[in-house]
């Protein structure tokens, strides 16, 4: 691990302050300063070298309020970036109000590793591309023009959805589908002052240049993350795995359903594990709308939600199990009780 | 293993190292003078300079001086002389460094000891009562032989105290599901629920 300095600041300003300027479009990930909150994956990722922060700016004592709040009034729910997993998994309202929040933090990771992570981070978290890991390996996220080792190489892991010839590495968060199929918001700080962004312009496809992996500068800090109210007590998050339990999905399916007896109102729709980020899937949302939801017509939706997919030599399995995890994932809402 | 058994830390022989730090009275003087030469905390700004740190340690007062890149795990291991926390993967993929922080169990291996100032730490070596009187998750594990080789035993019981304190242990689906974070190679598992469901019952009468 390269050695670095440690900072903890105590509010945003000297955070914000701490992280200082960086050339226009570098990442976050290649800035000399990098922020650190629960750990669980700068600290792995610094082990492996992948990660090279000259200055480690540790942001858990940062005293304003708003980063680890959990709120909820008639706008939607606030969750404080700082705030842990296993806190907000818990947490009475957002159990009552959106079950699909709390299944994608209750099925991710472990008990450990849920009690030191943090809501911010976790939606930062980088791909668990072997290659990416190995830093003998070339990877064009790593190390920008040095080739892709999963496009030919071993690809089970990989992305159906939303990569490129540069990268198809898949974005392992289970959390980030939740809020993009609810519409939510990411509060920034940063140096020109605070703005809100739509949480689906957050992550960045890979297209030619996967090292940029955000819409953030260095020093933006996530805040908060804001999820406007909505009739979504009828959803669930579907995880499929190689194992029952601690480990990332190869599948999943984030739905919420506003229905009127046999018929969808409004639905939304996320694919997880199997795409390059947060994937909403809203031609299926579009499909299912006004339509009396059963097995053919969520059979279709996961046609039209899958339509775009191409497989690789290990990967393609993904698309029969995407479409087959979104069919169910669907029917079980369906069948919720309210 | 980031230690070579043959050249223990400090220099100090496995042996006198492990009796040393067996009475806390011996390890801390030890450490608080690593802590003298240390730069002040967040002043520092050469990456090489040691970091000063303050934490308990089960109940005990610590002060560290350490270069930042010193994981919990390791700063438990190699500088305060506890070696029952053990390192499996050192990447937040097996639970053998579970212990607990502020009484919540966490990954050792996955947090930098510098984050951890003013925190209090419990490692198994704390759980015991001062009389010797096992734990009865401790208890629980023997009387069910919740371990072979015993390798992940230390994490397994700091998970365990965690999960039971989280409510999370009510029944064995419970518990299978919220113990996921430490994996067993000898497979002892099913000894292991068995052992939790006992410390539950016994920790809610206690
Ligand atoms: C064995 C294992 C299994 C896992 N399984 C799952 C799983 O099944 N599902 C899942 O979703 N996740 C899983 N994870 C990933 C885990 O959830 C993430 O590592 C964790 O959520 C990251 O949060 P953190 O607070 O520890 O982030 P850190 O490691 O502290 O930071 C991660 C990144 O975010 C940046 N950052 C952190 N906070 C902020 C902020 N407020 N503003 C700006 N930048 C910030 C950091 O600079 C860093 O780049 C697993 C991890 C491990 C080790
Ligand atoms: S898929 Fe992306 S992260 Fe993995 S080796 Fe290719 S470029 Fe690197
Ligand atoms: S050593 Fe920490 S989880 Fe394996
Ligand atoms: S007892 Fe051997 S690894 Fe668990």
């Amino acid at each position: 691990m390269r050695a670095f300095s440690y900072e903890r600041p105590s509010d945003l300003q000297a955070a914000i302050k701490a992280a200082g300027t960086s050339p226009d479009n570098q990442p976050p990930t290649q800035a000399a300063a990098q922020f650190i909150a629960g750990g669980t994956n700068m600290s792995d990722y610094m082990k492996l070298n992948v990660n090279r922060p000259e200055r480690l700016i540790d942001l858990n004592k940062l005293s304003e309020p708003a980063m680890t709040a959990i709120r909820v009034d008639d706008a939607g729910l606030h969750l404080g970036a700082l705030v842990r997993m296993a806190d907000a998994q818990e947490h009475e309202d957002v159990v009552r109000m959106f079950p699909v929040i709390c299944d994608s933090l209750r099925l991710a990771a472990s008990g450990q590793i849920r009690n030191m992570a943090s809501l911010g981070g976790n939606l930062l978290q980088r791909t668990r591309c072997e290659y990416f890991r190995e830093v003998s390996w070339p990877c064009n996220k790593r190390e920008p023009g040095a080739g892709c080792s999963a496009l030919d190489g071993v690809n089970r892991q990989h992305a159906v959805l939303g990569g490129s010839e540069a990268c198809i590495a898949t974005y392992h968060g289970d959390f980030a589908q939740a809020l993009i199929a609810l519409d939510a918001e990411v509060e920034i700080a940063s140096a020109k002052g605070s703005h809100r962004m739509p949480f689906a312009d957050l992550h960045k496809r890979p297209q030619d240049t996967p090292q940029i992996e955000t819409a953030l500068s260095p020093s933006d800090i996530i805040v908060a993350i804001h999820v406007p109210a909505g009739p979504w007590r009828r959803s669930r998050y579907l995880k499929v795995r190689d194992r029952e339990s601690y480990a990332f999905a190869l599948a999943s399916a984030a739905v919420a359903l506003d229905m009127d007896g046999d018929t969808v109102r409004g639905a939304r729709i996320a694919l997880g594990g199997v795409a390059t980020v947060p994937w909403r899937a809203k031609s299926a949302e579009e499909m299912l709308t006004g339509r009396k939801l059963d097995e053919a017509a969520a059979k279709e939706a996961a046609d039209t939600a899958f339509a775009e997919a191409s497989g690789r030599k290990h990967n393609a399995y993904k698309i029969p199990l995407g479409k087959q995890t979104l069919v169910r994932a669907l029917l079980e809402t369906q069948d919720m009780k309210v | 293993m980031s230690s070579n058994p043959a050249s223990p830390p400090n220099g100090v022989s496995r042996r006198g190292f492990l009796s040393g730090s067996a009475t806390l009275a011996v390890a801390t003087p030890f450490v608080a003078h690593a802590a003298e030469q240390a730069a002040p905390g967040a002043a520092a700004k050469d990456p090489h300079a040691k970091v000063a740190v303050s934490f308990n340690i089960n109940g005990k007062p610590y002060q560290l001086g350490l270069d930042a890149r010193t994981s919990l795990l390791d700063a438990l291991r190699d500088h305060a002389g506890l070696t029952g926390t053990k390192k499996g993967c050192d990447h937040g993929q097996c639970g053998a460094c579970s212990v607990l922080v502020d009484g919540r169990r966490v990954l050792s291996c996955m947090s930098f000891a510098v984050m951890q100032e003013g925190a209090e730490i419990t490692t198994i070596e704390g759980l015991a009562s001062t009389d010797g009187a096992l734990h009865p998750m401790q208890q629980a594990f023997v009387d069910h032989d919740a371990f072979q080789c015993g390798y992940c035993t230390p994490g397994q019981i700091m998970s365990a105290v965690g999960c039971v304190q989280e409510g999370h242990a009510e029944n064995d689906d419970d518990i299978r599901e919220y113990m996921s974070g430490n994996l067993c190679r000898c497979a002892a598992y099913p000894n292991i629920v068995a052992a939790i469901r006992q410390a539950r019952d016994d920790m809610k009468e206690g």
